[in-house]
């Protein structure tokens, strides 16, 4: 990508050589695969509800496919973001979701309710690595890691707060006057 | 040379690239001594100021030696001198720099035809800050070319440390142009929002520029406590309301003069609904901006005030409340720091021990730990409140 972007770089400029370990938690990259796999499930529910429920066995339920469409773009959205923990939290509720409307669904007389066992395993998969996701990027990214110090020392003027208020004023043109 | 490389959204690494070249005379190249990472590069870091390229060097609060100038820089520098390089470049010569507002420089902007389209005019070039203000390679890295250096300079006294002089490149002259542009009085109350390094340099320019009380607001327990260290009442909004509170400090007056230290990424809280509907539009991109602190800012400033606005905002505010910012006859003042306008009175306030802007550092760390530094800063882990990079 940085070769494309060097197009718009002048001759003098330092431009990449290698690259080095990056900001991005294994947590985050994780984070951003599911978001994306949000993106593509949510994507495929709203535009091609029918190929879901015929495949589940679940003909009549279109309405309901696309409702879980819209509700996994948005979980994606939010995955991708820098609000990913809630993205990730969602996700882990949606798959809840999606769980009890597959076991609905398997019953004696659906003719695909072998395929609606392995939806449900997958979807099991899936729910363990949302929720390890969260878990982690809330851990990675907590406020409380790490020491907590106050700086109550810290007033930034050496010669003290009552010494200096007031310094920047315009001095009156009596005490700037030279003799 | 080693240098810290945005390649998107929350990925900053710490790559090898080639050295910057000298391309025109007025250019100069200095060895980086230190430099640190800005509340604003935290805009960059989540790709909320658009037009990031993958490959950008960050950074914009730069310093260091002099080891190459070109012929045009005309004896202003020469190798060996220690230089703090503002983070707005310069030409130093077109109208708008004669007048001293050198944020809006007409020239050193490279991609002015971009800027033109998205802000109607040009601004100045700004050292790694998307290519909307020039695309220049930033200063977080061990090499900074510094064009225009004739001009885009200011030189550090002999005796003053790095760490005193390097904040005069960004967030010392910042916070003293909010504090200055709200025309203090001696009578005069300053609310500052956010105490980040921004506020409170904020807050201690408004010390030194008389206010009788300045109230600092956040949420943080130990910027709080700085703020406080500082010569500030301090109020927590995660435990009481801004709004009453300044109302009961002020008689029911609000403070006559309010600084804006937030931005345009107000703190996401349910206690404050509008925050969350402002972060799902913005997620939308229904709206670049959460104006949250500045909507409060024109509900409880006092008629007649000051709103001073050095926070960043990038694009669109929704809901801003128009209606008392008008009713009520506020003045807002705001704007990227001229920060040459203000570099030579600041820098003898440190000579004269008047101030020692390094009390606002908490993490010194070499450049490598950069981007696992850009990750504590934004979740404001290990009491994390500025960080000094030393390539």
């Amino acid at each position: 990508m940085f070769h494309f972007s060097n197009l718009v770089r002048s001759k003098g400029d330092p431009k990449i050589i290698s690259t080095g370990p990056s900001s991005l938690t294994a947590a985050d990259r994780l984070a951003r695969g599911l978001g994306w796999f949000s993106i593509a499930l949510g994507t495929l529910e709203l535009l091609a509800p029918h190929r879901v429920t015929n495949a589940l066995g679940m003909q009549g339920r279109e309405g309901l496919v696309r409702a879980y469409g819209v509700r996994e773009l948005l979980a994606g959205v939010m995955t991708l973001s820098v609000e990913k923990k809630a993205g990730l939290w969602s996700r882990v509720v949606g798959d809840g979701l999606d769980m009890a409307t597959l076991l609905g669904e398997v019953r004696p007389s659906n003719p695909r309710a072998g395929t609606v066992m392995a939806a449900l395993v997958m979807v099991g998969g899936i729910t363990v690595l949302d929720y390890l996701a969260a878990k982690d990027v809330a851990a990675q990214h907590d406020p409380k890691r790490g020491r907590k110090r106050l700086y109550s020392d810290r007033s930034g003027f050496p010669k003290g707060i009552a010494a200096v208020r007031g310094a920047a004023l315009p001095r009156p043109a009596s005490s700037t006057a030279t003799t | 040379m080693k240098a810290l490389v945005w390649h998107g959204k929350e990925d900053i690494r710490c790559d090898t690239v080639s050295d910057p070249e000298i391309e025109h005379d007025r250019d100069a190249i200095i060895k980086v001594t230190s430099c640190a990472i800005c509340g604003s590069d935290l805009h960059l870091f989540h790709n909320y100021i658009p037009a990031m390229m993958p490959g950008d060097i960050m950074g914009h609060e730069t310093m260091g030696e002099v080891v190459e100038v070109g012929s045009g820089v005309n004896g202003k520098l020469k190798k060996g001198d220690r230089i703090v390089v503002p983070f707005t470049i310069i030409c130093g010569e077109c109208e708008q720099c004669r007048r001293g507002n050198y944020s809006v420089c007409e020239t050193t902007n490279r991609n002015k035809h971009l800027a033109e389209k998205v802000f109607g005019h040009t601004t100045a070039g700004l050292f790694g800050y998307t290519h909307l203000t020039g695309g220049y390679p930033g200063g977080q890295a061990e090499y900074l070319r510094v064009p225009f250096a004739d001009a885009t300079h200011i030189k550090v006294p002999d005796g003053m440390t790095d760490e005193q002089a390097l904040f005069l490149s960004d967030i010392f002259p910042t916070g003293w142009q909010a504090a200055a542009q709200c025309d203090i009085e001696p009578d005069d109350t300053v609310a500052v929002w956010g105490c980040g390094p921004v506020g409170q340099m904020a807050i201690r320019s408004a010390i030194l520029l008389g206010a009788s009380r300045v109230i600092a607001i956040d949420r943080i327990p130990e910027r709080l406590a700085m703020a406080e260290a500082g010569g500030a009442i301090t109020i927590n909004f995660d435990k009481e309301s801004v709004v009453g509170r300044l109302n009961e400090l002020t008689d029911n007056k609000g403070p006559e003069k309010c600084i804006d230290c937030v931005g345009f990424e107000s703190h996401i809280s349910m206690a404050q609904p509008d925050s969350v509907l402002d972060r799902a539009k913005q997620m939308f991109m229904l709206e670049n901006d959460r104006p949250h602190a500045l909507r409060e800012i024109i509900y409880v400033c006092r008629p007649g005030g000051i709103v001073s606005i050095p926070g960043v905002y990038s694009g669109f505010s929704d809901m801003v409340p128009m209606g008392a910012l008008m009713n009520k006859g506020l003045t807002i003042r705001t704007g990227q720091t001229h920060v040459n306008r203000w570099t030579d009175d600041l820098t003898q306030r440190i000579a004269d021990g008047q101030i020692d802007p390094s009390f606002v550092i908490t993490h010194t760390v070499p450049l490598a730990q950069g981007p696992e530094m850009y990750r504590a800063f934004r979740d404001k882990q290990d009491s994390c409140v500025k960080v000094v990079l030393k390539p």
